[in-house]
């Protein structure tokens, strides 16, 4: 989505701009070179770094923390006086991770088989829709496109009834079946919208000369365009395994709360929603949510880093 | 066969999900594979091809279900008698709906633009410093909690204890305003300020999301635009100002549109730290009590579709922006 | 749809302390080389269940507001059924109940039966979705009859038909305090409303520093519904319980006076900062204050009295003991005279969407004094059951057992729940939204009641 220049300021083709380039590409080291150099005002934008990157950790370190205080204590003082009180204990996690007659086991693993086919599933469709609308010059494109775009405004629980009936008419309501579509319906625009968004800003050029050699639009979408988008696709799978794996209500509605289909969110908000305010539980049962998504970030998190073009595109 | 509708075992679940995969690719390489094969086929079928299971997906999940309401907005709860416009009216002539329209439009204008200013910010602060992915780690930490859990948390930062006897604050951000020598404060209760503090909730989670993509859009900054910069004196904000924010435009236009698409919907923070009292409600979450739990679907319909009015302004934004971007094209 | 949140009372001290029950007669019942009454009632004893028939291979489903870890006691008590019948239990237990049953009864995938925990809720489903209910079977309708009263028959009856029987019970006129600090310094249990007052005047005489009264009523999004518990209480004692039927039943409008003088009375009380909120605040704090934490300055004595259900036991710390003469209990709210006796409180539904025999079969166990037995027996403390075929000797708390006495005592007038016999658009929503309101934002009591008037549904 990038790599369009601002027009102010360069005035060749896109091509040109490009073809400039490998004369100019610098090694690493230069790179970091003047990646330094050229900082903002240092000492100003490490502070204001540091004071976001604070506001926005220590709130959950804090709930971290809370985590493993007793209960007494969590109620009468502050998670920061830790230092002075020290009672640590695991009890909330053994409560919140044994208090159930399901093992958790049974939870991480129906969160587990719901997640990845609503993860693949919409990315494999949303990036052939997002193709056809970026590459395909068929009749009614940009308005199709446009009113895919606008059907994210449609909240989830519009469809709620109108689909369940279906599910129930097909006799698969209460079955992964119904997760994976749902979820796969779900995400559709969005992830359309995104893709079609990294994938317009691919060089017509590398199409272009695709074509001349005779490739077809399925030879096109596989052999040029797939590669050239894998960190994007990374990208988003991570956005979309996080909505998957934190969503409640599709999980609620469509396979129904009972141990054979739900997912973990149903385990914890059966903690963090029944509790009120029972922070020992609340907090534990978050951190126990929070830990799948977080090595996934962790594990997929050099794509964000590398761009979400892939090399092709920037030198 | 019982178990490919209801898996009992791991074994059984775990293939289950290979099998719904693989059936998923068959299907689509069976479609796509005749798409190439047939030579000479209008463009149209070959769009077919690959937009047709999609559009049957929107068609059947979003779209009926999303003119049913519009259709049930217009008649009684029940669904049988016409009523015109008498749903709308009732959402506008109450008193509070003016207030939950207000924290609605604060809602959509505020989160988006303070989550990507912030998140923009701190993207080309750490951009190739040493502790560039840990620092973002940092920010995107939110994202993995659901919008329920980033709820509970905040809460649990604005608890309120009162200021007597020997009484400790348990919240951190009234123990702040305690060492700083001023008075603990209600932040749910106070209006009109408590929308900003749920606002801030929103901000908080979405600044991971807009921090992301930003910071790939910047490193797909041209090196050489930066350096031609560079070499005509530009530094520090004025490069931020001049080179940077330009050449991200597109990638910025899209954070604003997802976060504004995203937070027009949310309900969860109101319901998990207000549960919609005290002046905090926003349509969304009307939406949801009318519907699901005052037993006023038709009601509830209508403020559905108010959803859908305050995303037109958003959808021709964005239509102007494709236009835009196929003429640079 | 308060029953739902009003039922999170027992949760996870009871839990803690009724897991660790159960693991013990569990323990204790294989021990005693069976002898235990556990090991009798629910292993040999099969007569009781004969008339259900072989019901093998049958599955029924339940689908309820009660969620882990009260959810286990459930399954648990469904035990001998299972074990003499052979039928097997699908149980669901979800906090989304209320909003879920009707997009399931909509969508044609309606559960076996299901758990309604406000009459107001059963009416409207009843009138929505008439041919998806099913009326009760003549033996729910015998059990009914022969153990519960008139009353309790009456909440599940819509239209002459008896639809539902109920499950639990609980009970809400009480008022949590401290008998170790009504020692300290000699104060009685108040025996009438005027005493009570009188109390609460002494104690703010005695301690200066403290407001005797502390409250809670934020619920996440049920926030409120204490408020209106508060306010129901009140009308049953100024008004009593003719006048309290007709402003339920909306015979007389929301704002009649008398509702008027009832909510100025809770508001001497609520909206006094002299009064209230030890420990916690001003009087808006009470509007922030999770209504399961309300009562936690008692034993610190940063606060006196506090309004709410027996079941909120389950909240308080395991090292308090809960009993007349331990370190928290509660009294009766006391009525206008000594004769005057009020009871309010509340309980849930049995509701069936099937009639297969299995289904009605366990329609009528769970209408049974074998299935109330069972459950106080499992259950250990912070359960109990309008059905007089229930045996005081097998509830294990102290204020379970009172509130039983209260709900057998004929000298108490009960009373349901009136917001949970309302209509959705009132009783889970502008009733709570509207008092909260009239905590957290001053609002004036006529402007409170006069909203709700208007949200009535036409």
């Amino acid at each position: 989505m990038t790599v369009i220049p601002p027009t102010n300021l360069v005035d060749e083709t896109e091509a040109d701009t490009r073809a400039a380039r490998p004369a100019r590409k610098m090694s690493r080291a230069e790179k970091r070179a003047m990646a330094v150099k050229g900082k903002l005002s240092s000492p100003w934008a490490s502070g204001i770094a540091i004071v976001i990157a604070v506001l926005w950790t220590v709130p959950t370190f804090g709930l971290f923390v809370t985590s493993f205080r007793p209960r007494a204590e969590i109620r009468s003082s502050g998670w920061w006086t830790l230092p002075w009180n020290p009672e640590l204990t695991l009890e909330n996690y053994q409560e919140a991770l044994f208090g159930s007659s399901t093992s958790l086991a049974t939870y991480f693993l129906n969160s587990l088989v719901i997640t990845l086919p609503a993860v693949l599933i919409p990315i494999s469709l949303a990036l052939l829709a997002a193709y056809a609308f970026a590459w395909i010059d068929f009749r009614g494109r940009n308005l199709l496109f446009v009113g895919v775009f606008a059907l994210q405004v449609v909240p989830i629980q519009v469809t709620l009834v109108p689909l369940l009936s279906q599910y129930v008419s097909w006799g698969l309501a209460g079955s992964f079946w119904v997760v994976w579509l749902s979820h796969s319906i779900f995400a559709l625009p969005l992830a359309i919208y995104l893709l079609h968004n990294f994938m317009k800003d691919i060089p017509p050029s590398l199409v272009e000369a695709a074509r001349v050699d005779g490739a077809g639009h399925v030879k096109i979408f596989f052999q040029v365009l797939l590669p050239l988008l894998t960190p994007a696709i990374a990208s988003f799978a991570i956005f979309q395994f996080l909505w998957v794996w934190n969503d409640l209500l599709v999980a609620l509605v469509f396979a129904g709360g009972t141990p054979d289909v739900a997912p973990l969110t149903v385990r914890v908000a059966e903690l963090a929603g029944t509790r009120g305010s029972q922070w020992h539980l609340l907090s534990a049962g978050a951190f126990i949510a929070m830990i799948v998504p977080l090595i996934v970030f962790l594990a997929l998190q050099r794509y964000f880093v590398r761009g979400l073009l892939g090399g092709a595109v920037k030198g | 066969m019982d178990w490919l509708i209801r898996p009992d075992t791991t074994g059984e679940k775990l293939t289950l999900m290979v099998l719904a995969i693989l059936l998923f690719v068959v299907v689509m390489g069976l479609i796509l594979f005749g798409v190439d094969r047939i030579k000479r086929l209008p463009v149209w079928v070959v769009a077919l091809g690959f937009l047709g299971p999609t559009l049957l997906f929107l068609t059947f999940g979003l779209l009926y279900p999303g003119l049913r309401t519009i259709r049930d907005s217009f008649y009684t709860n029940s669904g049988d008698a016409f009523v015109g416009f008498d749903n709308y009216v009732k959402a506008f002539t109450e008193d509070q709906f003016q207030i939950v329209l207000r924290n609605t439009l604060l809602w959509v204008v505020l989160v988006p633009l303070a989550a990507t200013f912030i998140g923009l910010v701190y993207a080309v602060m750490v951009d190739r410093t040493r502790f560039e992915s840990f620092a973002k780690t940092l920010i995107f930490l939110p994202m993995a909690i659901s919008l329920v859990g980033a709820s509970i948390i905040w809460k649990f930062v604005y608890e309120y204890r009162p200021d007597q006897g020997n009484i400790q604050q348990i919240g951190l951000a009234n123990q702040v305003l305690v060492w700083l020598g001023l008075p603990p404060q209600q932040f749910l209760l106070n209006q009109p300020w408590n929308t900003l503090f749920l606002i801030a909730v929103m901000v908080w989670i979405q600044a991971g999301f807009a921090m992301t993509v930003l910071s790939a859009a910047i490193k797909a900054i041209p090196d050489d635009i930066v350096e031609a910069a560079r070499l005509d004196g530009l530094g520090g904000a004025k490069m931020f100002r001049f080179i940077t924010v330009p050449s991200i435009r597109p990638a910025l236009v899209v954070v604003l549109t997802t976060i504004a698409m995203a937070t027009l919907k949310v309900f969860d923070i109101v319901r998990t730290m207000t549960g919609g009292n005290f002046g905090t409600s926003v349509v969304a979450y009307e939406y949801y009590t009318q519907s699901f739990r005052a037993q006023n679907p038709a009601f509830g319909a209508a403020l559905a579709v108010l959803l859908f009015v305050l995303v037109i302004p958003i959808v021709v934004y964005n239509v102007r922006q494709l236009r835009l971007s196929e003429e640079i094209r | 749809m308060n029953g739902l949140r009003k039922r999170r009372g027992y949760t996870a001290a009871a839990a803690a302390g009724a897991g660790l029950v159960l693991v013990l007669t569990a323990c204790s019942g294989s021990d005693d080389d069976g002898g235990s009454g556990d090991g009798a009632s629910s292993t040999t004893d099969c007569t009781a269940y004969e008339d259900y028939g072989d019901l093998s291979g049958k599955t029924i489903s339940v689908y309820t507001s009660i969620v882990d870890p009260e959810s286990q006691q459930q399954i648990d008590s469904y035990a001998p059924f299972e074990e003499c019948t052979g039928a097997k239990i699908e149980y669901e237990g979800s906090r989304e109940f209320e909003a879920q049953l009707p997009v399931r009864l909509q969508a044609g995938n309606p559960p076996d039966i299901a758990y309604i925990p406000q009459p107001g809720f059963l009416k409207s489903i009843v009138e929505q979705y008439p041919d998806v209910v099913v009326p009760a079977p003549q033996a729910v309708i015998d059990n009914a009859n022969e153990y519960y009263t008139e009353g309790w028959v009456n909440y599940g009856t819509v239209d002459g038909t008896l639809y539902a029987t109920p499950l639990g019970a609980n009970v809400k006129s009480f008022v949590w305090y401290s008998p170790t600090a009504f020692e300290e310094n000699g104060y009685e249990i108040p025996t009438t409303w005027d005493d009570l007052i009188a109390l609460t005047d002494q104690i703010r005489e005695d301690h200066p520093d403290v407001q005797p009264w502390c409250a809670g009523i934020e619920s996440g999004d049920a926030t409120g519904w204490p408020a209106t518990d508060w306010l129901e209480d009140v009308v049953l004692r100024t008004a009593g319980a003719d006048v309290y039927d007709q402003w339920v039943n909306h015979e007389i409008p929301f704002n009649d006076p008398q509702i008027l003088e009832a909510l100025g009375t809770v508001g001497s009380i609520l909206k006094d900062s002299e009064r209230v909120n030890g420990g916690w605040g001003d009087v808006t704090s009470i509007a922030t204050t999770p209504w399961n934490e309300a009562a936690q300055p008692i034993p610190d004595g940063a606060c006196f009295l506090h309004r709410a259900a027996n079941f909120y036991q389950a909240n308080w710390d395991e090292s308090l003991k809960v009993a007349e003469d331990g370190d928290v209990y509660a009294f009766y709210l006391p009525g206008k005279t000594e004769d005057d006796k009020p009871l309010l409180g509340g309980g849930e539904f049995v509701t069936a969407f099937a009639d297969r025999p299995e289904v009605q079969a366990f329609q009528a166990y769970l209408s049974s004094p074998e299935w109330a037995n069972k459950k106080a027996e499992v259950t250990g403390q912070g359960w109990l059951s309008a059905n007089n075929g229930l045996d005081p000797a097998l509830l294990q708390s102290p204020i379970d057992k009172l509130s039983f006495d209260l709900l057998t005592d004929d000298s108490y007038t009960f009373r349901f729940d009136g917001s949970d016999q309302m209509p959705g658009a009132v009783g889970a929503d502008a009733f709570w939204k509207q008092m909260t309101a009239w905590i957290a934002e001053n609002q004036s009591d006529e402007e409170t009641l006069d909203n709700i008037e208007a949200a009535w549904p036409q």
